[in-house]
């Protein structure tokens, strides 16, 4: 880096991404769980709207459409700043993880439903006509056939979910755009921090589309359109 | 088997009509008539995959309790059950297609599934297709192996929903062959058809359905004799002069 002058040099190797690496972490720490969870919950939910009856089909929709209409920022600044008052104190990273695992599992859960609903209905006759129980049937042949259609938007959700963990920040978990916004106040290079930060964002979002597209080749069946 | 008083209404229809009909080893029955008359209904029933109103099943002389999902799920074992549109598991290849219900239903082990798969594979004339995929089949090829599928299980009886009524023209032989096979190998029958000839040469008796009831039943010789006087033969000369 001769090209640079040594204060810049010593700004961005020992100031910037040095802290960019430990909000990095952080945010690997926030994302890691909530996809997982989130992915788990959403298809919990997305089952029970499907084969769920009345009553827990009702309940699994009401949270659907309560946690995809309102801002993550409210959901977040809710659990965070607002369970005190009853008593629930979480800490900034169980707040941000909680918060991201209840969003991203209502997004999952309608392509979990949608799924569900795009397995043809001769498909459980046909089980049940060969004597498959019913919790057979939906394990052998339903989810199968749902999980390769529900991918591409569950992929879509991670992806989603890697961006929208910037705002941890708001509950004071200081992961990558948190650490970003300290080092850019201090040292008031907006735009040099910001662009590397989004460069951080960048290479995370290239290298799970990279895993999904691994996996949607893994699983793919002639018949089963473009995944 | 025995279909004891099977009735069955949808959105306040009446589909089926206190239908009795019983079916001895061996026999090959055929339902014909009208689009509506409630044959698919009836085959749907006698393994309950439609739950009737009234009326039950006998199947050698023992009744099954369809609201007991074990003795359900033993008694749909032994019927196996074609579907008009095939309904193959998309997601699995021809010879995963036959195997899985050997595998999860059976508990068999994979290889003695697979085995069993390619031989029933065999019968019908597919075991070079085995690892395609249903979308990468024909009609006529899909038809054969969801006739496979069913006779792994070694069913009792076969009950067959016009199983020929989605394939292109050319294809429908194939189909046919198979099941002509079927019947002259002993294997109980019955079978929802437009195929007139078919149901000639291969019936044992002819039922004709119209709204919910069986109208006319008898052997094929009395029923499709030309002269006889019965609404069988006059639907049916309808159906062949309309082609």
């Amino acid at each position: 880096m001769s090209w640079m002058p040594a204060e810049e040099v010593e700004f961005f190797l020992h100031r910037l991404i040095p802290a960019l690496n430990d909000g990095l972490l952080v945010t690997l720490a926030l994302i890691v769980p909530s996809s997982l969870f989130g992915l788990a919950g959403g298809i919990v939910v997305g089952s029970l709207r499907v084969y769920g009856g009345a009553l827990w089909g009702r309940l699994a929709g009401a949270y659907a459409a309560i946690f995809r209409g309102t801002p993550l920022v409210i959901q977040l600044v809710i659990l965070y700043f607002g369970l005190p008052g009853l008593g629930i104190t979480l800490s900034p990273y169980a707040a941000a993880v909680i918060g991201f695992t209840l969003c991203s599992a209502a997004y999952h859960s309608e392509y979990v439903r949608g799924g569900l609903r795009a397995v043809r209905r001769g498909q459980l006759l046909a089980a049940q006509a060969l004597g498959f129980s019913p919790w057979k049937a939906v394990v052998w042949i339903v989810i199968p056939q749902a999980v390769r259609k529900a991918l591409p938007g569950c992929g879509n959700e991670l992806i989603y979910l890697i961006k929208y963990s910037s705002l941890a920040y708001v509950v004071t978990c200081f992961e990558l755009t948190g650490q970003a916004k300290i080092i850019a106040s201090e040292s008031f290079r907006f735009s040099e921090v910001f662009f590397v930060a989004g460069l951080y964002y960048l290479i995370m979002v290239t290298v799970a589309s990279k895993f999904l597209q691994w996996i949607e080749s893994r699983l793919k069946i002639p018949g089963f359109g473009t995944l | 088997m025995r279909v004891v008083g099977i009735s069955k209404r949808l959105g306040g229809r009446r589909i089926l009509d206190a239908i009795h009909l019983e079916l001895f080893k061996g026999q090959t029955k055929v339902l014909i008539g009208p689009s509506g008359g409630g044959k698919s209904t009836l085959l749907q029933c006698m393994n309950y995959l439609i739950f009737p109103e009234t009326g039950f099943i006998e199947l050698e002389g023992q009744t099954i309790d369809p609201r007991n999902t074990k003795a359900l799920c033993a008694f749909r074992q032994q019927v196996g059950m074609i579907f008009q549109d095939f309904n193959l598991f998309d997601h699995l290849t021809a010879v995963d297609n036959v195997a899985i219900a050997l595998r999860k239903v059976r508990g068999w082990s994979r290889r003695q599934a697979l085995e069993r798969a390619m031989a029933e594979l065999e019968r019908v004339g597919l075991a070079d297709k085995a690892t395609l995929y249903p979308a990468e089949l024909s009609g006529g090829q899909k038809q054969r192996v969801s006739i496979a599928r069913a006779l792994a299980m070694d069913p009792k009886v076969m009950l067959l929903d016009e199983p020929t009524s989605a394939l292109d023209p050319e294809l429908v032989s194939e189909v046919l062959a198979v099941i002509r096979a079927l019947a002259q190998g002993g294997m109980t029958m019955v079978m929802a058809t437009h195929q007139m000839g078919f149901a000639r040469a291969v019936a044992d008796e002819v039922l004709f359905m119209e709204n919910g009831r069986i109208i006319e039943q008898g052997p094929p010789a009395a029923l499709l004799t030309p002269g006889a006087a019965t609404r069988t033969l006059d639907f049916c000369s309808q159906l062949e002069g309309g082609i």
